[in-house]
């Protein structure tokens, strides 16, 4: 049965800015705002509305969450003001929450298994290591047949000094506060949730 | 009074430099014979119109012809109490409209041949003009009418009457308040103003006491129009209350008599009578103010209700049109749901297109916060369900899919119907109405063109709804609320005031003998020589106001306070004598053969452009402010509207010389511009007759052109009449021509 509204009613409650799902309209700007539009399962538009029909597997399971880029253009153009990007992330973490993304997800694991680990060892994103140790996520061969693609374009950046070559970097000063603002943060979570 | 005519011509902004001033005042004084004629550096300078007004009293002149700028232009300078007056377009149309005349000679001497004749139509029309007296009479009221005792009617009522008006209200109903006091809450009017976006009560009570109790504000209950007979001012009303009747003397009237809602038995594919817990918008108000939202199969909390839009409206087998309330009425009672049961509701509007105009957008943007979901999609099919409720399938658009549904509730939000009796303008009317049928009709009107307002789509009253809205076509009559378009209580209330103010404003325009409108402040009105008249009966079926009467024996009988003075009645008399004191078809007539045409082999064409007043002229004389080049043959003389244009005109035309006639005027049909509703309709009419004579006068029908033009088409106005001048021309010399 659609348009239960149990589903949306969770979602306005916990996901983040979850809420502005409500006002949105469907017009439409968003997907054609969107640079990525074409190559999302769902627009926007079509997930806030799967939201408030109440189809809860299609929206957890879609892949659209995971493409954006955060670019804001349809933050920018939404006549609701909606923040469109904001929201997408939201439903992006409520699927990993409800264990219903997809674990293979790329994005999702540049995310989780590369991206998070690189910032958050040191307090800055090294590049070097954060491309390598995503060149070789799925093992040695796969590794440097991608490195020898990106070849051209990485000697390319290093001529320019667009890329540091050392591949592990010296965390940054006060290194400390950096990680008490992150466990903060993590507290903060966590009560939000056990509230929830 | 002897008429005293001065004729002033200023030669400022051009004027000198362009057209030969000592000619032009010779033309008047010794051609046209007014041998008062004066040159102006600036007549509208202090000192210009103090010298015309020194004329007044020193010469005793009381008709003006004023040739200098547009007459829309410095019309207060030149105000000097009286209608006699002629103001002659020399700047834009002589001057700023050609040519540089310094650097070109063939067109200063079209331009000042135009200027001439501009001149001499000027002097005829102020010779043949006669001061209009304004129609008086005794018996004339100020009282003013409200049919229908609902939202609208009350307030209009109440306005008209705190303005100082006596108002006599008549009410069908045992009680006052209509639709609205009976309703549980109302949309806010002002949704977009800070804490104002939540349901206000109707307030229905208050205003009841308050007309109730209103000095100025006579009630009758129980009552309804019986007879409406006369005209504006002199109305004699017949009110049937509970079988005695009464006759009142009334200036004006507004109708509020509101709306019907469209019949659901229409809607079985919406489900209607599937299932008892499919209700009408109207139902489900009632079941709201009872506090008591229930499925109505079992009386159990109806906490899932769905809202299904457009039923039976914007739909081609039933109202073809939007009520333009439904939408936000729906996201109202959604809203009573989730007042009632909070975080258990679950409410859902299935749309076309949400339509919440103005400050309404606010509206459904609190009824989404409250979490009213929007559907947007077609209701497919609706079948009851063994536990009670519906359920309900939908073609949904935004999820490109059948889905379906479980409601307690389905609402169809049904559209509203006008609760008036109009009659199409199109078919003759029925003047043998059967005593049933009289008693339908809202105001009865002893009217030759029939007993019920005309419509205009759909069985609502026509007006120009643009210009002129709560107009109807009867002077003197406005139409508020929902009986005039769909719209909800808080338009309905600015629009009753807006209906009270033009009720005003006609009872104190009639009591100075003026028209209200398009020509307000005209104080002239048409009058008749009766012995000329066949009885052929055109004016009484083409005024498009009803204005005009039949006697027994067919012979005309003008009601001046009916009248807007278009001169349709005019244009259409074959005998031509229908007048006014300051148009007449002589008039124009004269003008027209007083243009001085040049011999064929000066080969210099001239075109008569007769133009609407109301937006072709005002376009011909934009053009020439803007400097863009009018062509210098067309001849302009402004008519009061092109239903006002006899055919004789034509002829006068043909024989005088003149290449070809262009009739300037609004556009016409469904979506019509004409001020005057039907008068351009009906020279195009008129005008596809003319065919015929105009070959037996071995001319081209191609010489004869109605073209529709509005105020907006200034930049497309000079190539226009070029193609014209062009396309007569070709088509080989007039016959007629002078020698």
């Amino acid at each position: 049965m659609a348009y239960d509204l149990s589903f949306a009613k969770e979602v306005y409650k916990t996901s983040e800015v979850g809420y502005w799902i409500k006002m949105c309209m469907q017009c439409g700007v968003c997907a054609g705002s969107c640079p990525l539009g074409p190559h999302w399962e769902h627009s926007p538009r079509q997930l806030f509305q799967l939201v408030r029909a109440g189809k809860m597997e299609e929206v957890l399971k879609s892949d659209s969450m995971w493409m954006c880029t955060s670019c804001y253009n349809c933050i920018v153009r939404c006549p609701r003001g909606l923040p469109i990007t904001h929201i997408v992330h939201g439903l992006a973490r409520l699927a990993v929450e409800k264990g219903m993304a997809d674990p293979k997800q790329p994005t999702r694991r540049f995310a989780v298994e590369v991206f998070w680990d690189n910032i958050t060892s040191t307090g800055r994103v090294g590049e070097a290591g954060l491309t390598m140790k995503l060149y070789f996520i799925d093992g040695i061969g796969p590794g440097i047949q991608r490195g020898l693609e990106m070849k051209n374009q990485a000697l390319g950046m290093l001529k320019t000094k667009r890329l540091n070559p050392i591949p592990f970097r010296s965390k940054i000063k006060g290194f400390a506060g950096f990680k008490a603002m992150l466990d903060k943060a993590f507290e903060l979570e966590a009560k939000k949730e056990s509230n929830a | 009074m002897e008429k005293k005519i001065g004729c002033y011509i200023c030669t400022g902004c051009g004027i000198n430099e362009a057209l030969n001033v000592k000619t032009l005042t010779a033309t008047v004084a010794k051609e046209q014979k007014i041998p008062l004629v004066k040159n102006h550096a600036m007549l509208c300078s202090p000192e210009g119109v103090e010298m015309i007004r020194n004329d007044m009293t020193s010469e005793g002149v009381n008709t003006f012809l004023i040739a200098a700028c547009s007459p829309r232009v410095h019309v207060e300078t030149f105000r000097f109490g009286t209608p006699m007056i002629e103001r002659v377009n020399l700047r834009e149309f002589a001057v700023w409209g050609q040519p540089d005349a310094a650097t070109d000679k063939d067109a200063k001497e079209d331009a000042q041949a135009l200027g001439e004749d501009l001149l001499r139509f000027g002097c005829i029309r102020v010779k043949k003009m006669n001061n209009p007296e304004p129609f008086e009479d005794p018996g004339l009221s100020k009282t003013i009418l409200v049919v229908g005792g609902g939202y609208s009617g009350m307030t209009a009522a109440k306005g008209a009457a705190d303005a100082g008006y006596d108002v006599v209200l008549v009410e069908k109903a045992v009680e006052l308040g209509g639709k609205v006091a009976k309703m549980h809450r109302l949309t806010p009017a002002n949704p977009s103003l800070p804490g104002k976006d939540g349901l206000q009560e109707t307030g229905a009570k208050a205003l009841c006491l308050a007309v109730e109790t209103h000095p100025r504000i006579k009630l009758y209950k129980n009552a309804r129009v019986k007879q409406t007979v006369g005209a504006p001012g002199l109305f004699d009303v017949t009110i049937d209350q509970a079988g005695s009747d009464t006759v009142e003397r009334i200036g004006s009237i507004v109708v509020a008599t509101g709306y019907n809602l469209y019949d659901p038995n229409k809607l079985g594919h919406l489900g209607y009578g599937a299932s008892p817990d499919v209700i009408t918008a109207w139902d489900f108000e009632q079941m709201a103010r009872e506090g008591r939202i229930v499925r109505k199969s079992d009386g159990l909390p109806a906490k899932r209700v769905a809202f299904v839009q457009c039923a039976g409206s914007r739909d081609k087998n039933h109202l073809e049109y939007c009520s333009s309330t439904c939408c936000t009425v729906s996201m109202k009672q959604a809203l009573y749901v989730i007042d009632q049961y909070k975080n258990e509701a679950s409410t859902c509007v299935i749309y076309q297109e949400i339509r919440t105009p103005g400050q309404l957008e606010d509206f459904y943007r609190k009824a989404q916060n409250e979490g009213v979901v929007f559907v947007k999609g077609d209701v497919k099919q609706v079948a009851a369900n063994s536990g009670g409720g519906v359920k309900v399938q939908v073609a949904d658009k935004l999820l490109r899919g059948d889905e379906s549904m479980e409601v307690d509730l389905l609402v169809l939000a049904t559209g509203m119907t006008p609760n008036i009796d109009t009659t199409d303008p199109n078919v003759s009317s029925n003047l043998n109405l059967s005593d049933e049928e009289r008693a339908k009709t809202v105001l009865n009107l002893d009217y030759r063109q029939g007993a019920s307002l005309p419509s205009l789509k759909w069985g609502f009253p026509d007006s120009h709804y643009i210009c002129f809205p709560y107009e109807t076509r009867r002077t003197g009559i406005y139409v508020a609320g929902p009986a005039r378009r769909p719209m909800g209580a808080a338009s309905s209330a600015t629009d009753a005031m807006g209906a009270a103010l033009k009720a005003i404003q006609a009872v104190e325009s009639i009591s100075r003998g003026a028209a209200v409108h398009p020509r307000a402040g005209d104080l002239s009105y048409p009058s008749f020589r009766k012995e000329g008249c066949t009885q052929c009966k055109r004016c009484t079926e083409e005024c498009p106001f009803g204005a005009i009467n039949e006697d027994d024996k067919g012979n005309p009988q003008f009601n001046p306070t009916r009248c807007r003075r278009c001169g349709t009645c005019m244009g259409a008399c074959p005998q031509k004598i229908i007048s006014f004191a300051n148009y007449s078809v002589d008039m124009i007539g004269a003008m027209i053969k007083g243009c001085e045409v040049p011999p064929a082999e000066d080969e210099k064409p001239r075109i008569l452009v007769l133009a609407c007043e109301n937006d072709a002229y005002p376009a011909l004389d934009m053009a020439g402010i803007n400097r863009q080049k009018l062509n210098p043959y067309i001849r302009v003389i402004p008519v009061r509207c092109l239903g006002s244009v006899n055919l004789v005109w034509i002829a006068d035309a043909m024989s005088t010389g003149y290449d070809g006639v262009m009739l300037l005027g609004c556009r016409h049909g469904d979506d019509y511009q004409c001020h005057f509703v039907r008068g351009s309709a009906l020279a195009e009419i008129r005008l596809s007759k003319v065919a015929e004579t105009l070959s037996r006068l071995q001319l081209d029908s191609a010489r004869v052109r109605l073209t529709e033009i509005n105020i907006m088409d200034v930049d497309r106005l000079p190539g226009l009449l070029d193609d014209f001048v062009k396309e007569v021309t070709a088509l080989g010399e007039q016959p007629y021509k002078p020698f």
